[in-house]
């Protein structure tokens, strides 16, 4: 009983690990830009294929297609926010969420036309062969992904507290002026930050894509990261790693206790209770005023 | 400090480093100002003076940058720098203390003051940048791990300063620098800008406290609704009648 209650858990974690990594992207781009970007969860959708091709049509090894595949995102980021967002950045926010929905729709239409919507198989360097550590019970695929997730979260924490770039992007989150008044080029600090929400998506597409599907509508995982991120407070950064997390934990654990059915809604179920009892989500300080 | 000591410490003496002229600046459809030209000589302090609105502030964002002006120009050590954007102006060496000061505030002091240096590529100079300036407020490196918001006005007015020093520009803009202070923090913050001055950087002030920025001051320009209405050296200044009535609280 207590096995499969952490088999269960430690699953749930990994799910909620690449929640947390999509989450993350939502909330850097909202804290430098003001802008909700929807399409974040297409970058996951879009890297799944990306990594697919790579590895199955050109038989490129693991490990290339993988960073191959967060660049390539990164660069998808880029172009998102040039062509899409920052023409109309001085449109009413409700504008700019609209049209990332919009390029929500084209990518995901674009990856149905090439590729079709029949599911593919991704295929992953993890084994999903059970390992037993005491009551611990998990599969080499849950700790690749929980592993590689925090690594990505610690590389992003030193990147943004150590490095200049890092802190010039912080800076700028917080204001605007006074950070082109320290010689920043805010746009060139916005087209990096579409390029790491993009690539951490990137990074969530080829975790996510073998555990449970690869078709176009993978990207709809994005809404459950966004709600991940309300409940941790949108705009907190640790609120969308928490807030991630518990959500891929509590949806497993009630996939279990109940049937699947309870397990596609109870995400939404917790965001609710938790929403009326701290409107801000768990790590934040004020509720959201925009959109 | 001492005023006088100034114009020659860099630079000819007399020498325009900045000459505005002619600028026009709106903020939507409003003219905020209706043609301003002066100039500010190479290693002088220049204040500007006026009431709220006069369109101080909006004199130091037109030159910085943050307000474009729409006609006029603005010309910096001879090249003209009107209509660029604010981060290659401050590459050119021209660091802007906006009004509100515009800290990061959940950033530590140090890092702040790190980004004062974001322009700056050598490290070690850098590094000797922010000893001087530790050196200068000393209450800033005592402060220096915790974060820019949670300091008192008077602190986050020296890091303010602080910060635009890292930079090592041969202009500096401040805006306002003795809004809210208590007197004995005002004569601080003026001492230092003195210090600032001294070590060779050329200041444009922006004041409400006239008779403060005067005795500091070489020169002395007088807004009224978006335009010059008086100028002369500071000595002038502090004897006008107008001035004195208007501004210093004489009558």
């Amino acid at each position: 009983m207590v096995e499969i209650l952490t088999s269960q858990v430690v699953s749930g974690l990994a799910t909620g690990c690449v929640y947390a990594l999509i989450a993350l992207g939502f909330v850097l781009i909202f804290k430098a830009t003001d802008v909700v970007n929807f399409a974040q969860g297409e970058f996951v959708m879009a890297s799944g294929f990306i990594s697919y091709t790579l590895l199955i049509r050109f038989e490129l090894p693991y490990w290339l297609v993988f960073l191959a595949t967060i660049a390539l995102s990164g660069i998808m980021g880029v172009a998102l926010e040039r062509v899409v967002v920052r023409p109309i950045m001085t449109a009413p926010i409700f504008s700019i969420v609209i049209a990332t929905i919009g390029a929500s729709i084209v990518m995901r239409s674009s990856a149905g036309i090439l590729y079709g919507y029949d599911v593919l198989p991704l295929p992953t360097i993890f084994s999903k062969d059970p390992i037993h550590w005491g009551v611990l019970n998990f599969t080499l695929m849950d700790a690749g992904v929980i592993g590689s997730s925090l690594v990505i979260m610690v590389v992003l924490y030193l990147f943004f507290k150590l490095t200049k770039t890092g802190t010039a992007m912080r800076a700028t989150a917080q204001s605007q002026t006074a950070a082109r008044l320290m010689g920043v080029s805010v746009g060139r600090i916005f087209s990096l930050t579409w390029a790491i929400s993009a690539g951490i998506g990137g990074v969530a597409g080829v975790l996510i894509a073998p555990i449970i599907y690869l078709d176009p509508n993978l990207g709809f995982i994005g809404v459950k990261a966004f709600a991940g991120a309300i409940l941790g407070g949108f705009g907190s950064i640790p609120g969308a790693i928490v807030g991630g997390m518990l959500l891929g934990i509590l949806e497993n654990l009630s996939g279990y206790f109940f049937n699947a059915g309870i397990k596609q809604v109870s995400t939404y179920i917790l965001l609710i209770l938790v929403l009326v009892v701290r409107p801000g989500g768990l790590f934040g300080a004020a509720p959201i005023r925009r959109v | 400090m001492p005023k006088g000591d100034s114009p020659g410490t860099n630079g000819a003496p007399g020498q325009s480093l900045l000459t505005v002229d002619g600028i026009e600046t709106f903020y939507g459809g409003i003219q905020a100002l209706k043609g301003i030209s002066f100039k500010v000589p190479a290693g002088s302090i220049v204040a500007l003076l006026g009431a709220n609105g006069a369109g101080k502030s909006t004199t130091l964002k037109s030159i910085s940058g943050l307000v474009p002006p729409l006609r006029g120009t603005v010309a910096f050590a001879g090249r003209r720098i009107d209509g660029l954007p604010s981060e290659k102006i401050v590459r050119m060496g021209i660091s802007h203390v906006p009004e509100g000061r515009e800290l990061f505030p959940e950033l530590t002091v140090l890092e702040n003051l790190k980004m004062g240096a974001y322009i700056r590529t050598d490290k070690r100079e850098t590094q000797r940048g922010l000893e001087r300036v530790q050196a200068h407020f000393p209450i800033l490196a005592e402060r220096r791990s915790q974060l820019a918001g949670t300091l008192s006005g008077g602190e986050q007015q020296m890091l303010a300063i602080g910060r635009a020093v890292m930079a090592q520009p041969k202009l500096m803009l401040l805006d306002e620098p003795s809004l809210g202070l208590a007197p004995m923090l005002v004569e601080e913050i003026f001492g230092i800008i003195g210090e600032i001055h001294a070590s060779g950087t050329t200041i444009l002030l922006v004041e409400q406290n006239a008779n403060k920025a005067l005795s500091v001051a070489d020169y002395g320009y007088v807004l009224e609704t978006g335009t010059i209405s008086l100028a002369g050296d500071s000595q002038q200044l502090l004897q006008d009648d107008h001035v004195r009535r208007a501004y210093l609280g004489h009558r």
